[in-house]
């Protein structure tokens, strides 16, 4: 094996882990937000460390896998964004050991800015 | 080498797996998009390493095409929660 | 101006993914960039000077792997988190204020802050943020010290899109 034979596989199985561990936290975490979070870190890292990997082992197709692994560090934010908004704004509420929360308080003043 | 990829698909399909029950389970419609939203990530990265075992290159382009289309289903079903559609 | 500058951004975006060098492949790809940049030449953005300061692409270089340093260690903190069999977290939404003004701007540090330790941006109303943090415990006077939240950013961003 080549040494970056080595590194890819090293990065493949890393992002293999990864993608695993944002799964267990979509499963265990308790409400919506945080289990965006886990969901939305670790399967942005384990993605693109797995795609990075494969193209790492083929020198060839290096930059058809930077491309795909660009468009999910840049796309797969803005739709947890969406969707932690829509989440919020369809009046799913956070658990109860939530400490604060400054969008509930300050949704009236939101509402009122968007009409004028 | 082809060991350790069925360990790794293994651990993928795992993860693809959990994802499926938090769509099913999910009290909500915004846990179910959570849901869906991990596992088409988890897919794209699942077809890249396709395209590893099978030596095609052509499945890159699938799998660019599939996130492109992923993240316009995550916005299109977020918007429609918002009731902005 | 615009167009030359969007035509070009598009060209290279074309020949990456086709990666061929045949004429033919070249010529329909120029084709079809100089048109799309004709319809929306807003893909520049307003003023194209700043194209062209190459003190921006060197800071776009440093805040990468800035960038990738956070990102690592944001999924060593949620893999703790989620495999710890009692999860600690103490959740809320916290304001935050950012002086940064253009759009692009304010999208980079959104989808910064959503890949970095324990947060998630839920909503940008103008310059204030809306986050959702997963352990507001060290964060006792909610105004002032979730500021740490974009300082970090901020400084690479204003260099990079202001």
């Amino acid at each position: 094996m080549q040494w970056y034979e080595i590194i890819g596989v090293v990065m493949i199985v890393t992002g293999a882990f990864f993608l695993f561990l944002g799964a267990l936290g979509v499963i265990r975490m308790p409400d919506v937000y945080n289990r965006m979070q886990a969901g939305t870190k670790a399967t942005t890292l384990g993605a693109l460390s797995l795609i990075m990997g494969v193209g790492v082992y083929h020198p060839a197709w290096f930059f058809k896998t930077g491309i795909i692994s660009l468009f999910i560090l840049l796309t797969n934010p803005v739709s947890s964004n969406a969707l932690a908004r829509a989440a919020h704004n369809s009046g799913v509420p956070l658990i109860e050991e939530s400490v604060v929360d400054k969008y509930a308080e300050d949704k009236e003043e939101i509402k009122k800015e968007m009409e004028s | 080498m082809s060991s350790i990829l069925i360990i790794v698909l293994s651990l993928v399909s795992l993860a693809t797996l959990l994802a499926t029950i938090r769509i099913i389970q999910g009290p909500t419609i915004p846990d179910r998009a959570v849901g869906l939203d991990t596992a088409t990530t988890i897919t794209t990265a699942m077809i890249v390493l396709f395209s590893q075992i099978f030596h095609r290159a052509i499945y890159l382009d699938i799998a660019l095409v599939y996130a492109v289309l992923a993240f316009l289903g995550v916005i299109a079903i977020s918007r429609y929660l918002e009731g902005g559609m | 101006m615009r167009v030359i500058i969007s035509t070009f951004v598009l060209f290279v975006i074309w020949v990456i993914l086709t990666q061929s060098f045949d004429p033919q492949e070249l010529i329909t790809g120029f084709i079809v960039a100089f048109i799309v940049s004709m319809i929306s030449p807003a893909i520049a953005g307003e003023k194209t000077g700043k194209w062209f300061q190459p003190k921006r692409y060197i800071y776009l270089i440093v805040y990468l792997f800035y960038f990738i340093w956070q990102m690592i260690k944001s999924n060593i903190d949620v893999a703790k988190r989620v495999i710890s069999p009692k999860l600690p977290i103490k959740p809320g939404i916290v304001k935050v204020k950012t002086k940064l003004k253009t759009n692009a701007a304010k999208l980079a540090l959104a989808n910064s802050i959503t890949l970095t330790p324990g947060t998630l941006t839920v909503d940008i109303v103008g310059d204030e943020f809306y986050i959702h943090w997963i352990d507001v415990g060290n964060c006792d006077d909610v105004h002032r010290n979730c500021q740490e939240i974009a300082e970090g950013f901020e400084k690479y961003l204003e260099v990079i899109f202001e």
